[in-house]
């Protein structure tokens, strides 16, 4: 195997939990605790998980914005130095990112062009005529008009100004995106156009991407492999169409089972396994492993040791006592 | 026994100058549930609003019935429908964190309507949302009955405001996006729950959601709105299996499915969804259709039956099989 594009290993953020009369840490938020996971080129992995299980910081830590607590992150093989603005920067050419809500992502007194050319002028890319063809280049990428640069985002629909954020993360070549929910805030009618322009974006240029969703029928469709975590922890990996089938951790069949299909006679068929319970919380969460006050199969040790990710079969990895049992 | 708890009829509503449901006409049966369809700025919650009689103050209701138990709860005195809000007819909220009463502890939140409605005294009303927290799964509920609603998870919440609308056991639950809030884990408990009520209560459910797995799981019937209008309506089987609307089967088909060709691209719908007071003259969707001719630009076609059951507003409803 060649060397992957992106490799996180051990990799930890913990946030204090600062109280008392001096702020000292009386406890630590731990978002993400211990995840390794590798991303090849041109490779889409999805990280699934619900709100709270650190999939948006595990995104945060890989683009440079949040400083891991222990662990490294390797792009192309290189460590990424975070706090360094001169690494930061570098990082940034590299990974781009396209938020859930491209209303609040968008400056509104900026034109679009403006805000798609900003990173090339950061970056002193071109000068200011080569900058204004790159952006009109873009436009047309992600199939917006050229002549409509000027304008500001309000004169755009949701689904276009999702395009021109796209347009905006494509700016400097990347060749990692981290898609954070790209589609959830548009209108079921337009979601489909922009997961066919991303899997065409990728298509021509290679892009590898981190696609982070809870919609399943969406991750199913897009993505090469899947990551299920559960507060800050990976429980199972494996190829999509794989862990869809056959899934072993219990939370990720509950995942699977909980989401509807949109067929009516298939869903009547089907067995939903209902969880007990709400997510705990990740400044408390349980000892040993961290589904146990949900799981239907917990056994003894479960209440004791954390389990470790073991592989399961070609390319699946899960961590569980009683289905990957030691 | 059976027979509808609910009949809107030709429903219009505006706000300004502009129609935001235009002509809308369904009704729901005692114990089914009817899954209203659409995207946003379709009229769908406004629809439901108009039920209520919860319009926000810039919406004026032009024309139309809203049968309820008999009476028109367009015409009938704000007192009247205060006195069915919450006892007959109870709806729960997208939000449920913002939809609760930050400063009220859910047990009094929950017996407030025992205590209006059906006269209960202070300890009987507690006792029965006491009960009424255990029914909707909420563990220790004593201890939950005590506390603030910012002191509850979403899930968590969301089944309070279920408890507090199921508590005078309503005729008629409007439920507005309920699980669109929450992840898909705590979103399977709140179907389950709304499901067992229902068969338990025999409530009619009128479920609003753009999440056509919640309309596949949920649904007995459904109607799919448009621009302000219903373009189609059919029991859920039926309409899964065959649309006569091409709004329908575009919508379906766009939808990435588990036994789809993964990577493959998707079907798309062509352009948007016209802004709210531009609407066009005939069809409304007539200028994303791929079907549309100069007669869907020119009248906009009327809800009628389809070839099995149900209805659909298509010129062209026979040739929507052949479409893709």
């Amino acid at each position: 195997m060649t060397e992957p594009l992106l490799s996180l290993s051990g990799l930890k953020v913990h946030f204090p939990i600062r109280g008392g009369l001096l702020g000292r840490p009386t406890g630590f938020v731990k978002a993400v605790d211990g995840i390794d996971l590798d991303i090849a080129h041109g490779e889409s992995v999805a990280l699934v998980g619900e709100s709270g299980c650190g999939k948006s910081t595990l995104g945060a830590a890989i683009l440079g914005m949040t400083k891991p607590s222990a662990g490294s992150i390797l792009f192309e093989g290189k460590p990424i130095v975070h706090g360094e603005t001169a690494s930061r920067r570098a990082l940034s050419r590299e990974v781009q990112i396209v938020f859930q809500d491209p209303v609040s992502a968008l400056n509104p007194k900026m034109s679009i062009g403006e805000s798609i050319g900003e990173p090339l002028a950061i970056h002193g890319v071109g000068n200011a005529a080569e900058r204004a063809e790159r952006v009109a280049e873009l436009l047309a990428l992600v199939g917006l008009h050229p002549q409509h640069a000027e304008r500001k985002p309000n004169a755009f629909s949701g689904g276009q100004r999702q395009r021109i954020v796209i347009a905006r993360a494509l700016a400097l070549n990347p060749k990692l995106l981290i898609l954070d929910e790209p589609v959830s805030a548009l209108d079921v009618s337009i979601r489909s156009q922009i997961l066919n322009l991303l899997l065409d974006l990728q298509r021509r240029f290679g892009l590898s991407y981190l696609f982070i969703s809870h919609d399943l029928s969406v991750v199913r469709h897009f993505a090469d492999r899947v990551a299920v975590m559960y507060l800050g922890h990976l429980i199972e990996t494996g190829r999509t169409d794989d862990v869809f089938a056959r899934p072993v951790h219990p939370y990720t069949e509950a995942l699977l089972s909980a989401v509807p299909l949109p067929d009516p006679v298939a869903q009547r068929k089907r067995q939903r396994i209902v969880l007990k319970g709400d997510l705990p919380s990740p400044a408390n969460p349980p000892k040993g492993c961290k589904f146990v006050t949900r799981c239907p199969l917990a056994v003894d040790i479960c209440h004791v040791t954390h389990p470790p990710l073991v592989s399961t079969g070609p390319g699946r990895e899960a961590a569980c006592h009683v289905r990957a049992g030691l | 026994m059976t027979g509808p708890v609910l009949v809107v009829d030709d429903l219009r509503v505006s706000i300004g100058a502009q129609p935001v449901v235009d002509g809308v006409s369904f009704h729901v049966d005692q114990g089914e549930i009817l899954s209203v369809v659409g995207e946003s700025g379709c009229g769908k919650s406004m629809t439901a609003f108009s039920v209520m009689g919860l319009l926000p103050k810039v919406a004026r209701v032009d024309g139309g019935r809203v049968l309820f138990g008999g009476e028109n709860l367009l015409t009938v005195p704000e007192a009247n429908r205060r006195q069915l809000r919450g006892n007959d007819l109870a709806m729960i909220f997208q939000e449920p964190v913002a939809s609760l009463n930050p400063l009220m502890k859910i047990g009094r939140q929950i017996e407030e309507s025992l205590v209006v409605h059906r006269g209960l005294d202070g300890k009987a009303a507690h006792r029965a949302a006491i009960a009424m927290l255990e029914e909707v799964g909420i563990p220790e509920p004593e201890i939950r009955s005590g506390q603030y609603p910012f002191e509850l998870s979403g899930g968590m919440c969301q089944r309070a405001m279920i408890a507090m609308a199921l508590i005078c056991k309503p005729k008629l639950l409007i439920a507005d996006e309920p699980t669109t809030a929450l992840d898909v884990t705590i979103q399977a408990q709140i179907l389950d729950l709304m499901k067992r009520l229902r068969d338990e209560t025999g409530t009619a459910i009128l479920l609003i959601t753009h999440d056509m797995g919640v309309v596949a799981d949920m649904a007995d019937r459904v109607a799919v709105m448009y621009a302000g209008r219903v373009i189609e309506e059919a029991p859920v089987d039926t309409i899964f299996a065959r649309q006569e609307h091409p709004y329908t089967r575009l919508l379906l088909s766009t939808i990435p499915r588990l036994d789809g060709q993964p990577k493959a691209l998707l079907p798309t719908i062509e352009g948007l969804v016209p802004d709210i007071g531009q609407w066009p003259v005939g069809c409304r969707f007539s200028p994303r259709c791929p079907l549309a001719d100069q007669h869907c630009l020119d009248e906009i076609p009327p809800l009628a039956p389809r070839r099995d059951e149900g209805s659909a507003a298509c010129w062209h409803s026979e040739r929507v099989g052949e479409m893709l």
